[in-house]
């Protein structure tokens, strides 16, 4: 997996609440069969009208947020279809850490699964973070140290997160879980031997 | 003796491995579905890293999101859709997995195809990488979609890395007014306790109203539970579910059923067992529910109004309320029952079972869909579309106007050729009406079968019950 660890990077505000992941990538890019390249085709449609014109007005066609490596959200962010697409899409296109009230339970899962730090902070704190994306350039997000620092009018400014140690783990590591768990492939034999005892029919004939 | 647990605490503790160091829990997976669109990349890892499928006969693929739903004998036509069944089928082949190609009448959408095969079982853990896995909670299965990351996880080992969720009980009390569906309560639910309401809970649905709704109806219910935030919802097992299970080409027969049997008793919900939250929700006062906007949460009784933004009780919903209706193209205070639309879907894994079809076909006799708009009904597999021909309900349909097709997603997520158009208004028995779901610009209100035939009909939302 992708590792996370410090990141510095200017932010863009998202004023949606209950951005769903069809939202974040259409379901006409989930035909593919590749992970990569999705990252153009992040909200397209808020991105694009139906004819293809950029819609000016949507966040992530200003200029001030090119090359942006952060997202702040409203509350459940990326609900909706289990799509993997949407945090690809997202990693694809540069961003590697989302500021949010809340999230989805699928969503904030697969983040972990591709190095993107899904913060969680108070709505009031993603609010005024939200205001302060458009003028400031620069947030510096230390997971080690579970903190955001910018500057304010020449002010730093501080603002710390909580986050699950395991999983914290797993970014700062980039740990290939399914390597790990295949080291425990006798715990699984030995689960499967006793479950074919107990239950069993779920070991029977043959599927179909 | 232990403490009392839960039917959830059970199904967990049933299937753990073992416990990792960091306290997270290596979780056994019974069975595993798996579709076309968030399977290729999870194969390809497979493949790159040397892994192989540790447990292929507990797997079931099929092509669910991209089949046409017409003119099947022609194939896909769309050369992305094409291409990603195709890898289906490949890697299906190479890994020894079972595959039901669209040829084969059991094909479907997964979650209508799992419990028809008696793949589905109650207590066993179950996933898919689509959200709507936890359709099979009905049997008292812990079911919940995945990300393609964690079906190469459990392609691999046949476990998942998991952190355990908490326990919620949502208890629907009294009566269900007549004409009330699985599809009102779920909707009715969704609408009182939010969108994320369930976020980080495995929801018990528990009371008569829910012992006494059919397999078919259980099954609608845990589906949307995803819509509500919750992962996972639940129904404890009991004779339905049996009598449901007896006679599945999966399901253990003979001897082994009644011991089978004894075992699913042995997991409903002990009396005594704390839930993490209680949510009450009163039968009597739900009448068909409809939802407005663009979040399942948008929810309004048939009889009810267009919200107005004024009335909002903060800012942020004041807003979220603004875009909702101008996306839908709606004005605030306009009566439900006076929205037109032009298009009709009935089907998906919500609402494309026998007993669906067979509620349309009641309302569709002997009736005709409005000259305007265009119903289409979609079984959820190639068992439920013979079935539906047996009983002579294609017949009813299409001697009605409603355009009768071919097994699939379909119109539920406009994967395949069939969506809306920008600004076309449909009255839906899918799961979703955000925006863009259904084809982009597309305005999707959801809603039972029996309200969506009701709406082909008279071409506007309105009380079947008044027809």
């Amino acid at each position: 997996m992708e590792k996370f660890n410090k990141l510095t990077g200017n932010a863009i505000p998202i004023r949606i609440t209950n951005v769903d992941t069809d939202m974040i990538i259409p379901k006409q890019f989930l035909k593919t069969i590749k992970r990569t390249g999705l990252g153009e085709y992040l909200f397209f449609e808020l991105k694009f009208d139906q004819d293809g014109n950029k819609i000016d007005s949507f966040v992530l066609n200003q200029d001030q947020y090119n090359g942006a490596s952060i997202l702040i959200a409203g509350k459940n962010f990326g609900c909706g279809s289990s799509r993997e697409h949407a945090p690809w899409s997202i990693a694809d296109y540069g961003i590697k850490c989302i500021i949010a009230p809340s999230y989805a339970d699928i969503f904030y899962n697969n983040c972990f699964k591709n190095g993107i730090l899904p913060i969680i902070l108070d709505e009031e704190t993603v609010a005024k973070l939200q205001d302060t994306a458009e003028n400031t350039l620069n947030f510096n997000i230390d997971l080690e140290k579970q903190n955001i620092t910018y500057l304010e009018n020449n002010e730093q400014k501080e603002i710390t997160f909580e986050i699950d140690p395991v999983k914290k783990k797993c970014l700062i590591e980039g740990l290939d879980d399914i390597g790990l768990t295949l080291n425990k492939s006798s715990s699984i034999s030995d689960f499967e031997n006793n479950q074919a005892k107990e239950t069993p029919w779920l070991y029977g004939s043959e599927i179909i | 003796m232990s403490a009392p647990k839960t039917l959830y605490d059970k199904i967990w503790d049933n299937h753990i491995v073992s416990i990792n160091d960091d306290g997270t829990t290596i979780l056994y997976i019974d069975r595993h579905l798996v579709h076309e669109v968030t399977s290729p990349q999870a194969f390809e890892g497979l493949r790159m890293s040397g892994r192989k499928v540790r447990r292929p006969e507990f797997t079931l693929a099929t092509a669910d999101h991209n089949v046409p739903t017409m003119d099947r004998d022609k194939g896909i036509a769309d050369p992305d859709s094409k291409l990603q069944v195709e890898t289906l089928e490949r890697n299906a082949s190479e890994n020894n997995i079972t595959y039901l190609p669209m040829s084969d009448k059991r094909q479907g959408i997964v979650h209508i195809v799992g419990p028809e095969q008696g793949f589905t079982q109650p207590g066993m853990t179950i996933v898919c990488g689509d959200s709507h896995t936890s359709t099979h909670g009905a049997f008292g299965a812990l079911a919940w979609g995945i990300g393609t990351s964690e079906v190469e996880h459990t392609l691999a080992t046949q476990t998942l890395i998991q952190t355990k969720a908490k326990n919620m009980c949502i208890k629907i009390t009294g009566e269900v007014v007549d004409g009330v569906t699985a599809k009102d309560i779920i909707l009715a639910i969704i609408k009182k306790i939010g969108t994320a309401g369930g976020t980080g809970y495995v929801i018990e649905y528990t009371g008569d109203v829910i012992k006494n709704l059919s397999m078919e109806g259980r099954m609608t219910v845990c589906n949307m539970s995803i819509e509500a935030g919750a992962r996972a919802g639940l129904i404890s097992p009991d004779e339905k579910t049996w009598e449901y299970l007896k006679g599945r080409p999966l399901a253990p027969s003979g001897e082994e059923f009644e011991t089978a049997i004894k075992y699913w008793q042995s997991l409903a919900t002990d009396e005594g067992a704390q839930y993490d939250e209680i949510v009450e929700i009163k039968a009597d006062e739900i009448i068909p529910q409809v939802t407005w906007g663009t979040s399942p949460e948008d929810v309004v009784s048939i009889d009810g109004y267009v919200p107005d933004p004024k009335n909002a009780s903060s800012d942020e919903k004041k807003r979220s309320i603004e875009r909702a209706l101008d996306y839908m193209g709606l004005e605030p205070n306009t009566p439900i029952n006076e929205i037109e639309v032009s298009k009709v879907f009935i089907g998906s894994c919500t609402n494309g079972r026998i007993e669906d079809l067979r509620a349309v076909s009641k309302i569709a006799k002997g009736r005709k869909v409005e000259k305007n708009v265009h119903a289409m009904i979609v079984p959820g597999s190639g068992l439920v579309k013979e079935q539906a021909e047996k009983e002579g309900l294609d017949k009813i349909f299409i001697e009605a106007g409603f355009d009768w097709r071919d097994p699939g997603c379909s119109m539920c997520l406009a994967m395949n050729a069939d969506k809306l158009k920008p600004q076309e208004r449909c009255a839906s028995t899918s799961n979703r009406n955000f925006e863009g779901r259904q084809g982009r610009g597309g305005r999707t209100h959801l809603m039972s079968p029996q309200m969506a035939a009701a709406a082909a009909i008279k071409g506007k939302l309105t009380d079947f019950r008044d027809l």
